[in-house]
């Protein structure tokens, strides 16, 4: 049997913008998959734990009985075992660079100024997340003229890496938006964003996927409960 | 073939830094090494890295690259000879899966041991318990984590080779011990390559900049 015949099963959770990466490249890439939705306050799944065991954590993609974890590591994958078009990474080394870079930077520095101005704790720290958010998106914006050429996406005509590693925190994005009142993509700072916002919650791959704001504002609300109140893990 | 230009901004004792080294010498690529003293950042690194402001930056042909795993990937795909990552896509996730286990669990809990105290301190030795486990898991009928050559989590993990020791002399306290054999050889096997041979940093001199951060940490009391 051909790789790219085998099942494919994605273990996450609605609300996570990590397992959205995952079904968002397999949905491009027009792969049928069973969905496997973790329980969200009972506890992580045996399934679970027995595919991703270093580190416990959705997204998983089980492809012929074989995990491979971490969302962008998912999404690279997908481009590769089904490789015809279209293409989700680009094909330049200096450009796949640059969006491997901006993805990490997503996750690891801007994600968690999100965080800080949906459920903000002080003043002084709502807006030094802002002012970190605001920076992040002017670096966005700018990549988004570079690489779209005048087009919808970041991929051009198609949607890429760099339009499913943002694009899956636009439910959050809404979210703080919400809760903060204040708009972080505008038509005065981010007009080509605020345009691709739009195109990319729309497209058929994301639609589907796109969780809805209520939902994950309430969601968001809980998650932050339980986080207070959870002992310490090792 | 045009003439290729390829800096690395890094400094003399950078983890992230030296496994790059490791990857251009892997290669047979030639580079000019550019050592920065971060107390002190030039304008050259702040140009090529805005976003962090951190080493190492890798500027090929005057284009900079930041991130030491965004970087090694770049190389793998611009000069394709001792390839670090394998062709087989299931091979490769799993290469990239432990380059980042190295560098978002194993080395900050690791790390935390060394640079914490009290509680945090027995909070972070436990995580780093958990995690060398998992790592000696991998290890398991393999020479190194590529199998039979060194790849790109082989490269992540390096800085076990000729810091742990470092650490351990610092500290008293033996992290990667007799429980993980298929580890410790491991890190023989990695310390005596020729790219690691060649290219790890003094091991006094890391003591004595180890030694004076952790008195700096643990002020005697």
């Amino acid at each position: 049997m051909e790789r790219s015949d085998e099942k494919v099963k994605v273990v996450g959770t609605w609300s996570s913008q990590f397992v959205m990466r995952a079904r968002i490249a397999l949905n491009i890439k027009s792969v049928s998959y069973e969905f496997h939705q973790e329980r969200l306050w009972e506890g992580k799944s045996e399934l679970l734990l027995r595919s991703n065991p270093a580190q416990k954590k959705v997204p998983v993609l089980i492809h012929g009985g074989k995990p491979i974890c971490e969302s962008f590591n998912i999404v690279e994958y997908v481009d590769e075992v089904w490789s015809s078009a279209p293409s989700i990474l680009p094909s330049d080394p200096k450009e796949r660079a640059t969006a491997r870079f901006l993805a990490a930077y997503l996750d690891e520095k801007w994600f968690p100024s999100m965080r800080t101005v949906g459920y903000p704790q002080g003043e002084d720290a709502r807006k030094a997340a802002i002012a970190q958010l605001e920076k992040g998106l002017v670096l966005l914006e700018e990549a988004f003229v570079n690489y779209s050429k005048g087009k919808s996406f970041f991929g051009g005509d198609q949607i890429g890496y760099l339009d499913i590693a943002f694009g899956s925190y636009l439910g959050w994005l809404r979210v703080a938006e919400k809760m903060s009142e204040i708009k972080l993509l505008s038509e005065a700072k981010t007009p080509r964003l605020l345009q691709w916002a739009d195109s990319f919650s729309s497209h058929a791959a994301v639609k589907d996927v796109m969780p809805d704001t209520e939902k994950l504002a309430d969601f968001g609300v809980r998650a932050k409960i339980l986080k207070a109140t959870a002992t310490p893990k090792l | 073939m045009a003439a290729e230009e390829v800096k690395l901004l890094k400094t003399w004792s950078s983890r992230f830094g030296l496994r790059v080294v490791w990857a251009l010498k892997l290669k047979g690529i030639q580079y000019d090494a550019i050592d920065e003293d971060l107390s002190n950042k030039s304008a050259l690194l702040l140009q090529y890295n805005p976003v962090y402001k951190k080493v190492p930056v890798l500027v090929h042909n005057g284009k900079p690259i930041s991130e030491s795993l965004v970087i090694l990937e770049y190389i793998d795909e611009t000069w394709k000879q001792n390839p670090i990552l394998p062709e087989d896509p299931l091979e490769k996730a799993r290469e990239r899966f432990w380059a980042k286990f190295n560098d978002e669990k194993l080395l900050p809990s690791i790390w935390g041991a060394f640079t914490k105290e009290g509680k945090e301190r027995e909070e972070a030795i436990a995580a780093a318990v958990e995690n060398l486990k998992f790592v000696e898991e991998e290890l398991k009928g393999k020479k190194f984590f590529g199998g039979e050559k060194i790849g790109l989590a082989d490269l992540a993990f390096g800085w076990l080779a000729y810091l742990i020791c470092v650490f351990d002399e610092v500290t008293g306290f033996k992290i990667v011990d007799e429980r993980y054999p298929l580890l410790l050889a491991w890190m023989q096997e990695f310390s005596q390559l020729p790219i690691a041979k060649d290219n790890c940093p003094p091991h006094d001199k890391l003591v004595i900049k180890y030694q004076a951060l952790y008195e700096k940490l643990h002020p005697a009391k």
